[in-house]
């Protein structure tokens, strides 16, 4: 090379080198902990502490953890197989064992009928059979200590999948129903499941007569066909108000004010005399009976649910150049925002009923998920408003000079891509919306947390702590990881402008 | 002179198709424009016949390219009258959106939507606004396609296309919407000399096919081989407009003369 840079700098290459193998030294595992654990002094001692560090807390972790006692009736039966092994530490991971159901479902109650009619038959006759038992002026004391004997005789796992069978449908159901709005490879059909879910979901979760929810899903549509039809006939506005008529006929009592009632709402007639056409229902549970984390999925995905498409409003209305439409969301945002959601838990369980018409019943349940949904959607609408203010003008103008109106832009060109930039954020405020259902318990409501402390309150369990929590932790981790793996799916998949 | 412009100059321009018709396309009469207090376009009165190609050049800042978005209401002017294609533009809603997609529009930064396919970009406006049957839109996306030649990159993302490529696909996405005018914005502008070329033979061919465009460029070479008037801007006004011979040889003002020596000095 030297010689020919000597006589001139042109060079020609006549032959194509052949692709060769690194030095030794320079792949796999030795090149990466050479290049991150040991490139040097200082880090190879930082290598060595870290690894240190991860040994204690292993040391102390897994011993605890793996030596679980998983078999006894009491914490103090727990401490004295522990002496007996000899171990010095030990969880009692029998709590879990035995009250996993009641930490799962709160106090719902079972199916005992269907479970006694299964699996526990023989008796069941010799008791009296169904009706002694079950029927209507059945002995309750007999009943409780038959339901007792039952429970205890069948087992956890026979009592999970049969005797709560409501609240394990509705959440299978409620996996096919979401399945096809997170994954659009689905069939797009199932969306139509998806849009009956809510109904069928109450329907299973409180029981009742089917037509309540059946009645309910009629309002809505039928006010909906209305808003399409007055609207295509007489002009937006006038199909809005058409619309909010047909609600407040459906649902509330518009002539309350003047004292008429009777007549309207026209719910509880409509569903009333379906009812007794053909009567059909499950045994109606009322909410204060809902608790663990079943309370918590649905607080949580109701709230995810409805939250969404609100803040997305909320965000728009806020950039909306309609002074009052962008005022009535900002101070909404700022004020909702503004306050601990304890306080409006709070607000929820106690004021709520001091501004309500007196002798409205409005299920607590109910409250809180309004209130949950209010709250997260303010945040949802801040989030979104980032991923708006993220798109360059340009988006807006080219939507605009093809003469697209402002809907069809938002929804076609904006609202996708600012959605898209929205989604860590988005996801983070739902992850904590679900981890913040847990503050239910300061109002009453049995969720898990508040179950370990009745837990606690028995005579068998009392001071146990981490264990409960450890097994709360868990059951929270699975849903929240999901929801993070998922949206780093959907990232993933919506990169498409890549470079 | 870039290698562009003389890239123009071997082509041969087929004129038979270029002819100004006496039917008006766009009359702007006394239209005034303000940012706040400043005063961006000046009494501005314009009036362009079906068929017209035109360019508009002039400084930065000297209000040519809020002129043209005047046109299509994506700016609005605070004074005097512009009509489009006989619509008078006001501030009505459904007059602004029937006027846009009348006039076609393509930007400095090609504003392709980046989460819809080439295809999908193509087809959006078609089918949500004039509703076109998906199939028949796709048909026609796929005529401009090969009109601006990449048609073979239909199902890519504009991510994954070059700027002068983008570009092509924005002028498609206008044209599928059969528009009876174009506007250009700085169209090269934000393009590497490579890219230009392929863009500027677009514009050509459109110009070839008869459409009615206004384009505000500094392609002056553009400006040689198809526009039928040059318009020179600053301050917010019109400064002098003549066909391109008597533009380019013999200005008359001499704002135009010291514009026209700096920009086709080198």
């Amino acid at each position: 090379m030297s010689e020919t840079h000597a006589h001139s700098a042109a060079f020609v290459r006549t032959a194509i080198l052949p692709p060769a193998a690194p030095p030794p030294g320079q792949t796999g595992v030795l090149r990466w902990m050479r290049e991150n654990l040991f490139s040097s002094i200082p880090n190879a001692l930082l290598t060595l502490l870290a690894l240190y560090f991860v040994y204690t807390i292993l040391a102390a972790i897994l011993p605890w953890t793996l030596n679980g006692i998983w078999d006894a009736g009491s914490l103090t039966e727990c401490r004295a197989i522990r002496d007996e092994r000899g171990l010095s530490t030990a969880a009692c991971w029998a709590v879990i064992n035995e009250r996993w159901l009641q930490l799962l479902f709160g106090f719902y109650p079972i199916d005992a009928p269907l479970l006694a009619r299964l699996f526990y038959a023989d008796e069941l006759a010799a008791a009296g059979g169904m009706d002694a038992v079950f029927g209507p002026g059945s002995n309750a004391t007999a009943r409780i200590e038959f339901v007792g004997t039952m429970r205890a005789e069948l087992g956890n796992a026979l009592v999970f999948f049969f005797g709560y069978w409501r609240p394990l449908l509705a959440l299978a159901l409620l996996v096919v129903a979401v399945a096809p709005v997170l994954y659009n490879n689905l069939p797009r059909g199932m969306l139509i499941f998806s849009l009956i879910y809510p109904f069928l979901a109450v329907f299973l979760l409180w029981g009742g007569s089917i037509w309540g929810p059946i009645s309910v899903a009629l309002g809505l549509a039928l006010s909906l066909y209305i808003l399409k039809y007055a609207g295509a006939r007489f002009g937006g506005l006038l199909g809005g108000l058409a619309m909010i008529v047909t609600l407040l006929c459906f649902f509330f009592n518009p002539l309350s004010l003047l004292g008429i009632s009777g007549l309207f709402p026209l719910l509880p007639h409509v569903s009333g005399l379906l009812g007794t056409i053909l009567p059909f229902g499950l045994p109606a549970i009322t909410s204060d009976d809902f608790g663990g984390f079943m309370l918590a999925i649905i607080i949580g995905t109701s709230g995810i649910v409805l939250s969404l498409p609100l803040g997305i409003v909320l965000a728009l209305g806020r950039q909306s150049s309609m002074p009052l439409i962008k005022w009535v969301c900002v101070t909404f945002i700022e004020v909702i925002r503004g306050v601990p959601l304890i306080v409006w838990l709070f607000t929820a369980s106690l004021l709520l009923n001091y501004f309500l018409p007196p002798g409205t019943n409005f299920d607590l349940l109910l409250r809180v998920i309004i209130m949950v949904t209010l709250f997260a959607s303010a945040y949802l609408a801040e989030v979104v408003r980032g991923g708006l203010a993220a798109l360059p003008k340009g988006q807006y103008e080219a939507a605009d000079s093809l003469g697209l109106d402002y809907w069809k832009s938002m929804r076609l060109i904006v609202l996708p891509q600012a959605l898209k930039i929205s989604i860590p954020g988005i996801v983070n405020t739902f992850i904590g919306l679900f981890k913040d259902t847990t503050l239910v318990v300061f109002i009453g409501l049995r969720d898990p947390l508040g179950l370990t402390n009745a837990i606690r309150a028995t005579g068998e369990w009392n001071g146990i702590y981490w264990e409960l929590y450890v097994f709360v932790a868990l059951l929270f981790f699975v849903f929240c990881f999901f929801m993070s793996r998922y949206s780093m799916y959907l990232e993933r998949k919506l990169a498409t402008d890549r470079r | 002179m870039s290698d562009a412009q003389a890239a123009l100059q071997d082509r041969e321009i087929n004129r038979s198709h270029m002819t100004v018709s006496d039917e008006i396309a766009i009359e702007i009469s006394n239209m005034n424009k303000w940012y706040g207090t400043f005063h961006v376009l000046r009494d501005i009165n314009l009036t362009v016949n079906r068929g017209e190609r035109i360019v508009i050049c002039g400084p930065s800042g000297s209000g040519k390219s809020t002129l043209i978005r005047c046109i299509n209401a994506l700016e609005e002017h605070q004074k005097g009258n512009i009509t489009v294609d006989g619509t008078v533009l006001s501030t009505d809603l459904k007059n602004i959106d029937k006027i846009r997609s009348e006039v076609g529009m393509v930007f400095q930064h090609f504003n392709l939507f980046p989460h819809l396919t080439i295809l999908e970009n193509c087809t959006l406006a078609p089918i949500w606004v004039r509703k076109v049957p998906k199939r028949e839109a796709e048909e026609t996306a796929m005529y401009f396609l090969e009109k601006v030649k990449i048609p073979e990159q239909a199902n890519k993302y504009p991510g994954q296309l070059s700027g002068g490529q983008q570009q092509r696909v924005a002028i498609a996405r206008s044209l599928c919407m059969r528009p009876r005018i174009m506007l250009f914005d700085e169209p090269t502008s934000a393009l590497d000399p490579e890219m230009i070329k392929e863009v500027l033979d677009t514009m050509i061919a459109l110009a070839e096919e008869g459409m009615t465009m206004l384009c505000v460029t500094h392609e002056m070479g553009f400006a040689q081989a198809v526009a039928n008037r040059v318009i020179f801007m600053d301050q917010g006004q019109i400064i002098e407009q003549n066909e391109p011979k008597a533009f380019f040889n013999n200005p008359q003002n001499e704002r135009t003369k010291l514009f026209l020596s700096q920009i086709l000095g080198h």
